[in-house]
């Protein structure tokens, strides 16, 4: 065990993972000497050498498209976007061939490429270096989407991603990466993709979060508790493929759900929860689902810590569903 | 002029780097020397100041233009008052000389209410629309189409208006950059593309970047000339822009100019490039310094007085911290500022997301007066 930040724990991960298996090739702008700008990939090329850890061009386009030929044919490319905000460029490359490859070939042919990239606010990096891009990604069919929380689940969660015979989106949560430190297990182990992780137990509300939100969630339940609301917190850590079956436990057992996510509200993920519930859950409910989350607008800069969803608010949410 | 042997009216140097003068010079005004030369020093000014406040951790971020004045300046200096300049991270000196004024400057570097991007923008991320100066969003490259399509629109339209077209090195890989160059050639606008070469973007070398050891050779792929100049040289990069421009506006069609500088600093306030650059190339760069090479020549040739530069500096100085300091009383940002400027209209769902805010915002006691809920 040692004791990571979240960066340090994908920085683990990527060792690891390359040292059990020569096929892994990390690939991206700046992830070579530099280390990568938040440092994920520092010392991979020092240690595993040019070939495979290596700065490309810029172009996401070329980065993605280009390591699904690698995964196609042997290797397993682990793609750096440098942040989530760049990664349209690699759309296409993502939607349209990543994701549909092992469909449109009858299996004949896969793309087992992870593309990880840092999504979220918190840095203040205005529109362009804080989104949260979650919800197109989780529209497309034949893609994962993971998002930790932890260290100990950026660790094995992507492991598992770059064990994964599919192509994973692994969105890393910026605002996290030195926030939280916690204890990592040595060497290889892995967090199975498709489960939700209780981050806390509680009787009278469910608060569904991921990524950044889960300490903002954690904070707000205590301060609920501290009023006599006893609150679960659920962070779901894979959006795609979710485990439906834990998230509607979850909301059957406390017939209250307040749903929290930092990106943009309309079409976010906190609809797709809310719509699971009310197709399978709905007797159980006690109030209606809230949602707290970014405003339908642009990511701001100067006013970025009004958009993202506090404690504060997601209390408010907590409150109200509690007392409908 | 065919494409494959560029015009030798562009030199690519105009002064040595000690100041001295590389063959014969155009003709003049001193005047006007001195004023690029003010320019050039303001940049730099700015620059430092901009640095000063970064590290004392009263601005986010800084992209650092030191070493790269005069190919922003020298260029820009050849663009007129109708010209469109399309920039980049680093461009934004160019933007002061061009008539954004230096309170704007200053106010989007703070990002507070006085900026005219409303604190939307990251710092850095300069605009004027008087001078037409459209923002950079911070994607690499997705400008490049912009200014085409925009340099379409003024043929169209029937101006005589030219787009100056920004970007460094690295946009060269971006997918707009293959679009822009590509779209321009097959409709000739009235376009010239400055690649900005300083060597680096962030930590890859633009030996990296592509196996093409000459940036200017990319032009012939797409039908157009280009040409590569000193770009450490203010006149080099002010001649060979304004015959560029020139020909654009002549309707000859686009061009594509690579200025060669370097980034002296690393490529943001947050970048350590002691990691990934030899301290030697770093120092061999210093030591080519474009402002000192001007000034010496203005020096010898008596349009500055020596130490007059220095007086010039100290003014430049004063004169922005005086704007600095009026900026840091600039008011707090409108909290409905957050929901404006999406949609002409603020449309219904968003005026209730606010006054939902707003609810928690009141009881937080966060809300200013006009701060007030919208009606529904
Ligand atoms: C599409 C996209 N990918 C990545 C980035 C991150 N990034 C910002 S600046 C930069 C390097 C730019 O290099 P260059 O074009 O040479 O301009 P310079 O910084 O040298 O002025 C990178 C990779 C970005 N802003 N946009
Ligand atoms: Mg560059």
């Amino acid at each position: 065990m040692s004791n990571l930040t979240l960066i340090q724990a994908v920085n683990d991960a990527l060792h690891t993972t390359m040292q059990a298996d020569p096929s892994v090739h990390v690939l991206g702008e700046d992830v070579g000497k530099k280390g990568g700008v938040f440092l994920a990939t520092e010392n991979l090329t020092n240690e595993f050498g040019e070939e495979r850890c290596f700065n490309t061009p810029l172009s996401e386009d070329g980065i993605v498209g280009t390591a699904i030929g690698m995964a196609m044919n042997g290797l397993k490319p682990v793609a750096e976007i440098q942040f989530q905000d760049f990664i349209f460029p690699a759309f296409d490359q993502i939607v349209s061939e990543a994701a549909k490859l092992r469909y449109r070939s009858g299996g004949q042919y896969t793309a087992p490429l992870v593309i990880r990239t840092p999504y979220g606010g918190g840095i203040r990096g205005g529109l362009y270096h804080s989104q949260s891009g979650e919800a197109y990604f989780c529209h497309t069919p034949g893609l994962k989407v993971v998002i930790p929380s932890t260290p100990h689940d950026a660790k094995g969660l992507l492991i598992s991603a770059i064990e994964d015979p599919d192509p994973v989106l692994f969105l890393e949560p910026k605002a996290l990466y030195r926030a939280v430190k916690g204890e990592v297990p040595e060497g290889h182990y892995t967090v199975d993709l498709s489960t939700v992780r209780e981050v806390r137990a509680g009787k009278d509300v469910t608060v569904f979060c991921y990524g950044a939100m889960v300490p903002v969630a954690e904070k707000a339940a205590e301060a609920a508790a501290a009023q006599g609301i006893d609150t679960r917190v659920i962070d779901l850590r894979t959006l795609l493929p979710l485990d439906e079956e834990a998230v509607l436990d979850a909301a059957r057992s406390t017939g209250r759900v307040v749903v929290v996510h930092e990106a943009p509200r309309f079409c976010g993920f906190g609809a797709e929860i809310s719509a699971l519930i009310a197709e399978h859950a709905i007797e159980y409910m006690e109030a209606p689902v809230a949602r707290v989350t970014g405003f339908d607008t642009p990511f701001p800069n100067t006013l970025e810590h009004h958009y993202l969803p506090d404690q504060r608010r997601v209390l408010d949410a907590i409150e109200r569903v509690a007392h409908y | 002029m065919t494409v494959d042997s560029p015009s030798t009216s562009i030199r690519y140097r105009l002064l040595e780097e000690d100041g001295s003068l590389a063959g014969e010079l155009p003709a003049y005004e001193d005047p006007w020397l001195r004023d690029l030369f003010v320019h050039l020093l303001r940049v730099r000014c700015v620059d430092q100041r901009m640095l000063k406040l970064q590290r004392a951790g009263r601005i986010g971020f800084v992209g650092s233009m030191l070493g790269q004045e005069a190919s922003m300046i020298g260029t820009g200096a050849a663009l007129r008052e109708q010209d469109w300049m399309w920039s980049g991270l680093r461009e934004g000196g160019a933007a002061l000389m061009r008539g954004l004024p230096l309170d704007e400057y200053v106010a989007q570097m703070f990002c507070n209410s006085n900026d005219t991007a409303k604190g939307r923008q990251m710092c850095n991320h300069l605009q004027h629309k008087g001078s037409h100066y459209p923002s950079w969003s911070s994607v690499i490259g997705t400008q490049i189409p912009h200014g085409v399509g925009a340099a379409f629109a003024a043929k169209r339209r029937g101006s005589d208006e030219v787009h100056g077209i920004y970007f460094g090195d690295g946009a060269t890989s971006s997918n707009g950059f293959h679009s822009g160059m590509n779209f321009a050639g097959v409709w000739k606008v009235p376009a010239v593309f400055v690649c900005v070469h300083n060597g680096w973007a962030i930590s890859v070398p633009s030996s990296a970047q592509t196996a093409q050891s000459d940036y200017s050779k990319k032009a012939l792929a797409y039908g157009m000339p280009g040409y590569r100049v000193d770009g450490n040289d203010v006149l080099a990069c002010y001649e060979a822009m304004k015959v560029l421009v020139e020909r654009a506006r002549a309707g000859e069609g686009p061009s594509f100019l690579v200025v060669e500088t370097y980034r002296l600093m690393g490529h943001s306030s947050s970048d350590d490039p002691t990691k990934y650059r030899d301290a030697d190339e770093v120092a061999g760069w210093e030591g080519r310094d474009p402002i000192q090479r001007f000034r010496t020549f203005l020096e010898e040739r008596g349009v500055l007085a020596v130490g007059e530069a220095d007086s010039i500096e100290a003014e430049l100085l004063a004169q922005i911290d005086a704007v600095v300091h009026a900026q840091e009383a600039a008011p707090p940002m409108a909290l409905r500022s957050l929901v404006e400027d999406v949609y002409a209209e603020v449309p219904r769902h968003l005026r209730r997301q606010y006054n939902a805010f707003l609810r928690v915002a009141e009881r937080y006691g966060e809300a200013q007066r006009g701060d007030g809920a919208f009606p529904l």
